[in-house]
């Protein structure tokens, strides 16, 4: 079809329907009322065909008695109490050992990375060995290597290792003596917190007073005091109110004290050592990237080699490593999903497997683990994105 | 956020739950081939050998849907499920029926949308333990742990045992029974539950099998079966009658090697059974003859019963309640007629 222009007339008056503007609006339309549609469509088919096979569906179950137990618990759960509960247990665990491996995986992931740069031939190829040989197996793999080799490696529980300070190592776990704490001890908490507050005062008083004088306060000194010797004071004035629970050897387990089971402890090598490899390589990238005249530049001012990579280089590294890094906390959190595999009682394992399983309401366990572990990854990315946008260079 | 959830979650919900309507036996007739959910590999139930051929007594009870529906006991494609996932399996519509040592209970036959044709095996929960232990009873188990496999009534019958005895539990939880038996195997539990019959099962393929008991308790009921989707009362009747067959193959002494000469005998029942008399199979959907091939192809309740879990195998179970009726056990099929 042809528009007929005349001439002289203030920008060409197109037909309504080859407006630009119209255009996108009726094609974003009809886009969102075909995906409305779709949505519309397959939920009324979900549940007409779960009434149909008569599946529960809803989420009365919530409330429900679970009526198992789980191996690991870091809140109070027993056989009596609900699903919910459960769920609750789960998460926590999934979060435990997602946020140890994180810094684990992160403390390990930077010294090999900066070890794979060294000049020294043998640090530099172990780390190269490191890295090529965990980053190419697969994860499941190691997990269950780790599961069998820290099972299999350690004595029976009638052969138990003894640690001084009523420590036992066997192949049931790690067990430790537990701290109990007693009326009083309040007051210790208090002041560790205020000292952690007070420190962090200190810190920037002491860095405003040193950019404008140049005179250095003995921060970490006065931290040290204020965060241990203060609350230690006032432990010992308070007539030391904490006792200790410790393990017992009885007929079976051990009863008593703090419990690592060897299905945590494998789950958490495995995460932390595998991501660490990759964690390794985003880190010597980011090395690679900073210019090397900021290192020569560094060495003529009579730098070295360790303040040059603390203060010079790691800085201005980071601002490549830190989009890369969060992607592997990301991976690190979900793959902490493969514990499955070994019997640790993470979110997958109680929610989606038991919980799932017990209950029969496969689409709303389903939904609302996705919405965990997107919540989690969402609020993960939140932050190190926060601490990406301080971490950037700021041009003056 | 929330929206995106929503749409997630019900994008889920249409691929989980295929339609269940009245539909298998035409499926499973124009497919040519039965998709029956079997175990990952219980010896005596249903384990694939070295050539990938399956067998024991839940893989018969497939094989004989599969006479009574094609005529041929070799149609069936087994799909291995762990017992986490068997349910979401059979829902969805990935197998057509389950024969995998599942137990009936309330809940799977209402909330779960399952139907339960049949007992095929009575059974009970059992403990194994090492016999350097010198435990006796389950009863002496206080605080000891235990691993259980996940997704199952024994977990839970676990937990209600040790709390109505007063008795401290330290439980761990595996997705498949395979790592549930190492991890046992290994020293990182006491003792190790399932179902008796399982017991002897997994005890065979322990490392020394002969330094492991099984505790004279039984803590719980388990009747297994094989089991189909609601909403389908045609296929429900006929797995639940292919396996009745089987039953009074047994009772009228019907057995795959005289099934043909059974054909001439003047027994009315027999006669009915074996469709000489009467249209019982049309009135299933099936051929007239269906019972014969089941008996013929795949063999009666008792023949089955020895070749897998009976004297007739390394397992050596006793029948015990698995007797039939006429015999003082609880196996009983209604009439055909």
């Amino acid at each position: 079809m042809s528009i007929e222009l005349k001439a002289g007339s203030p920008p060409a008056s197109v037909p309504f329907y080859n407006d630009p503007k119209v255009r996108s609006i009726v094609y974003q339309v009809a886009l969102c009322l075909i995906v409305a549609g779709l949505v519309y469509g397959a939920a009324s088919n979900a549940v007409e065909n779960l009434q149909r096979a008569r599946i529960a569906s809803g989420f009365g179950f919530w409330d429900n008695i679970a009526g198992f137990d789980i191996s690991q618990t870091l809140i109070s759960y027993s056989n009596t109490s609900t699903y919910g509960r459960a769920f609750w247990v789960g998460l926590l665990n999934t979060l435990l050992v997602a946020g140890l491996g994180i810094i684990f995986a992160t403390i390990l992931g930077f010294i090999v990375g900066i070890a794979r740069l060294s000049k020294n031939w043998l640090v530099n190829k172990a780390a190269t060995a490191y890295v090529e040989i965990i980053r190419n197996l697969p994860l499941l793999l190691q997990l269950l290597f780790w599961y069998n080799a820290v099972l299999k490696a350690l004595p029976d529980l009638r052969e138990s290792v003894k640690i001084p300070g009523g420590i036992f190592l066997n192949n049931r776990g790690l067990f430790l003596p537990a701290p109990v704490t007693q009326a009083g001890f309040g007051f210790v908490e208090i002041v560790f917190f205020l000292g952690i507050v007070g420190s962090i005062v200190f810190h920037i008083w002491a860095r405003k007073r040193q950019e404008k004088t140049g005179q250095q306060a003995p921060v970490f000194l006065t931290s040290l005091g204020l965060i241990i010797g203060l609350p230690l004071i006032v432990y010992l004035i308070a007539g030391m109110p904490l006792s200790f629970n410790f393990p017992q050897a009885g007929r079976f387990n051990i009863a008593g004290g703090l419990e690592v089971v060897p299905e945590f402890a494998a789950l958490l090598f495995g995460l932390s050592i595998y991501t660490a490899a990759f964690i390794a390589e985003v880190v010597r990238a980011g090395i690679l990237a900073v210019s090397h005249g900021q290192t020569e530049a560094a060495y003529s001012l009579g730098m070295k080699p360790g303040p040059t990579l603390r203060l010079i280089v790691v800085p201005q590294a980071m601002r490549v490593i830190i989009p890369p890094l969060t992607s592997q906390y990301l991976n690190l959190t979900k793959n902490s999903s493969l514990a499955v595999a070994i019997g640790y009682p993470d979110l997958v394992q109680v929610f989606t497997g038991t919980v799932l399983n017990q209950t029969g309401q496969a689409v709303e366990v389903v939904a609302i683990t996705m919405a965990v572990y997107l919540t989690i990854s969402l609020t993960t990315s939140f932050l190190m994105n926060i601490y990406n946008s301080r971490m950037k260079l700021v041009e003056r | 956020m929330k929206r995106v959830l929503s749409i997630v979650a019900l994008t889920a919900a249409v691929f989980a739950v295929q339609s269940a309507s009245a539909q298998t036996l035409k499926q499973v007739k124009d497919r040519g081939i039965l998709n029956c959910g079997s175990n990952t590999g219980l010896a005596g139930f249903g384990l694939p050998d070295a050539q990938g051929k399956w067998t024991g007594l839940d893989v018969d009870t497939c094989r004989a849907v599969a006479a009574a529906v094609l005529g041929d006991a070799s149609k069936v494609k087994f799909v291995p499920l762990s017992a986490k996932d068997r349910f979401t399996a059979l829902q969805s519509g990935e197998v057509d029926m389950l024969a995998r040592n599942t137990t009936w209970t309330s809940s799977r036959d209402t909330q779960l949308g399952l139907n339960f044709a049949g007992v095929n095996y009575y059974d009970g929960q059992g403990f194994m333990v090492r016999k350097a232990l010198k435990v006796n009873s389950a009863l002496e188990l206080n605080e000891a742990s235990v691993c259980v496999q996940q997704g199952t009534t024994t977990e839970l019958n676990l937990a209600d045992y040790f709390r109505a005895n007063n008795m401290k539990l330290k439980t761990v939880t595996f997705a498949s029974s395979d790592e549930a038996i190492k991890a046992y195997d290994s020293g990182r539990c006491d003792a190790f539950t399932t179902d008796a019959s399982g017991l002897y099962a997994e005890r065979l393929r322990l490392a020394n099998s002969a330094d492991h008991i099984v505790l004279p308790e039984i803590i719980s009921k388990e009747p297994l079966g094989p089991a189909v989707r609601h909403g389908d009362d045609q296929w429900f009747d006929v797995v639940k009658w292919t396996y009745f067959a089987m039953l009074n193959a047994e009772e009228l002494g019907i057995t795959s090697k005289n099934v043909d000469e059974m054909l001439k005998s003047n027994s009315p029942d027999i006669k009915r059974l074996l469709g000489a008399e009467g249209n019982f199979g049309e009135q299933l959907g099936l051929s007239k003859d269906w019972a014969y091939k089941i008996v013929k192809l795949v063999g009666n309740y008792g023949e089955v019963f020895d070749r897998n879990v009976g004297a007739g195998s390394p397992l050596k179970i006793d029948r015990g309640l698995n007797k039939l009726w006429t015999k003082g056990g609880l196996q009983y099929a209604p009439p055909v007629r």
